[in-house]
């Protein structure tokens, strides 16, 4: 409207002329903009689409040029069972994101209290350490911690991938300190003044008010130990028993790309993607927000 | 430091100040305890171990044996899969950062325009960023094959069909094209900075008279110039790491590199070193790795003075 106005007085046209042929191209402007978005929207969903369509498909269908099932082969998704141990992959992921989630909330929410709500000399240096961990690329420790893992006979499990995440993350300490920092002092002094110590404050007033937060990042490291794949590879690759998802369907496509299984391949990469995009449509919010956080503010 | 507590707390620290503040900091100190314990065992040790291994022979049956520079040398001087994994990863760095960051401005400068189901967009837009990386790739080299529906479609339209992931100049494109569905991170980054932008900016280059292209020159770009950098330094660093796209897009463990070394980035050689149990000459290209990142990393903050525009002269 404002720019309507200023451009009418500005040209000298009468304001009566104006608004239909603005209206017009506004009109333009917003079905132009649309259709880009649709578009794009296109060009985002087509693979989501191709993948489920190949994934009906029988086994030799799979291998031609055709777009569309026939016949349509919902057993597919049954037979990935059988084809791969779809069961036990997701058993060790879930044992593996489970833990290690435990593991990260539980030693990072101390850490962040410690450098969001307590008062001590180097707190800002710590945090600076804390933060260009952040950027360090897991390459440049992972050989003597492999030949760590090689000693303690921990190669082959889990273990390598577990323990680690109980001696806190850089990550999630980050972003919970983001969040404590919100939270009023007035609540800390005040269950100071009643005589509360640091480790009560922490788990009666900051740990309920950073819920939230806290749902965040368990959602996050879950999440990122569900898709983990580098990690999970180097230290469990000769191990089939405690593959996990990731590992399980990346060893699948060695076969695969002698092209055989499309169909099964993608019905298991859906069963696979599944639980976590409906995580992602359930609790959108809280991605976006977070994804947010850590871009403007990192 | 205990200056500037709450007033509660001052007073009572005058009251019993000596132990108080002793026991104040071993709390601390408790607390801090998990990050301290992890950064010595999982970082600082690890990238301490690495330099000593890096100048030694380490098969891991037997002690490590000093080499000296051999390792070093070797990699400069003799690997040639070596330098041809730095070809890729800088190819990558190089043609696929830029490449996602201006896509990521783009979808969501969309999002920014769209009126009405703007909210709907952004879902869409996001939702292959949920994928896992395994997954997606999976599905891109499914996407890609030759028989595949995207030749299909190419076919269709009758344009000249690559052979993408099994050929040598097309697999990287694919792996850019892979990473082009993934954006939505970064997309949402830059909505949430696009959106920043103060009206009044827009506003005073309308009356200025300043078409589409210089508002988004002058005043766009410079505004969000600090996410743009951000997403460089981001994209640099993990792009040194590519790993788990090329890995499944070989066709994994056999084919590690495959089509033709086209697909043999740094992180992926560095593995298999580890699979050889060349562990001396994987820490010395840890180390290498390490020192080109914060090289990388210290010119880009550098030179960002140049062109990065800090509201508010933070």
């Amino acid at each position: 409207m404002a720019v309507t106005t200023t451009r009418a007085a500005r040209g000298g046209v009468t304001p009566r002329a104006v608004p239909p042929a603005e209206r017009r191209r506004r009109f333009l402007v917003a079905v132009a903009n649309q259709s880009v978005a649709i578009a794009l929207s296109a060009v985002f969903v087509l693979p989501f689409i191709f993948i489920l369509l190949t994934a009906l498909m029988t086994q030799q269908q799979a291998l031609t040029t055709d777009l569309w099932p026939s016949p349509f082969r919902w057993g597919n998704f049954a037979r990935v069972f059988s084809e791969i141990p779809l069961i036990r992959y997701t058993y060790s992921t879930v044992v593996y994101a489970v833990l290690s989630t435990v593991g990260t909330v539980l030693s990072s929410i101390p850490v962040a209290y410690a450098l969001s709500r307590m008062r001590w000399r180097g707190r800002n240096i710590v945090f600076l350490l804390v933060l260009s961990t952040l950027m360090l690329p897991v390459q440049v420790t992972i050989v003597p911690l492999y030949v760590v893992f090689v000693r303690l006979h921990w190669i082959g499990s889990l273990k390598p991938l577990i323990v680690p995440a109980f001696f806190g993350d850089a990550f999630t300490i980050f972003l919970l300190r983001q969040f404590f920092l919100t939270i009023p002092e007035e609540l800390s002094d005040a269950a100071r003044v009643d005589g509360a110590s640091e480790l009560q404050i922490l788990t009666r007033v900051i740990v309920p008010l950073a819920k939230p937060a806290v749902a965040a990042v368990a959602l996050f490291q879950f999440l990122y130990c569900w898709n983990d794949f580098f990690g999970p590879l180097l230290y469990t690759g000769s191990n089939p028993k405690v593959w996990t998802l990731a590992v399980g369907l990346s060893q699948y496509s060695s076969v695969v790309h002698r092209s055989v299984l499309w169909n099964i391949q993608m019905a298991a990469s859906i069963l696979f993607m599944l639980p976590v995009i409906l995580l992602f449509l359930l609790a959108q919010r809280v991605f976006i927000e977070g994804v947010t956080l850590t871009g403007v503010k990192g | 430091m205990a200056a500037g507590v709450s007033l509660a707390s001052r007073a009572a620290a005058v009251r019993r100040r000596r132990p108080r503040r002793v026991r104040y900091h071993l709390v601390v100190l408790l607390f801090m305890s998990p990050w301290i314990l992890g950064f010595l065992g999982f970082i600082l040790y690890p990238m301490l171990a690495s330099l000593y291994f890096s100048f030694t022979k380490y098969n891991l049956l037997q002690s490590p044996e000093w080499v000296g520079l051999f390792n070093y040398r070797f990699m400069l001087q003799h690997d040639s899969l070596f330098w041809q994994a730095v070809r890729n990863t800088v190819w990558i760095v190089l043609f696929g950062t830029p490449i996602q960051i201006a896509f990521a401005i783009a979808t969501a400068m969309v999002l920014t325009r769209v009126k009405s189901g703007s909210g709907f967009y952004r879902t869409l837009f996001f939702l292959p960023t949920m994928v896992p990386a395994v997954a997606a790739a999976l599905a891109f080299v499914f996407l890609l094959n030759p028989a595949g529906p995207v030749n299909t479609i190419l076919r269709f339209l009758h344009v000249p069909e690559p052979l993408w992931f099994a050929s040598p100049q097309w697999s990287k494109p694919a792996l850019v094209g892979l990473s082009l569905w993934g954006i939505g991170e970064t997309m949402i980054i830059f909505l949430a900075a696009l959106l920043d932008v103060p009206a009044q900016l827009y506003e005073a280059a309308d009356l200025e008279g300043a078409g589409p292209w210089q508002k988004f020159r002058y005043v766009t770009l410079p505004m969000i110039s600090p996410v743009i950098f951000f997403s460089l330094v981001i994209g640099v660093i993990f792009g040194f790491q590519y790993f788990t796209q090329a890995y499944v897009a070989s066709g994994g463990q056999l084919h590690l590199g495959e089509p033709q070394g086209s697909l043999r980035f740094y992180a992926v050689w560095m593995y298999q070193q580890i699979q050889y149990t060349h562990m001396g000459y994987a820490a010395a290209m840890a180390w290498a790795l390490f020192l080109v990142v914060m090289a990388c990393t210290v010119v880009l903050t550098k030179t960002s003075g140049r062109w990065v525009h800090y509201q508010g002269g933070r």
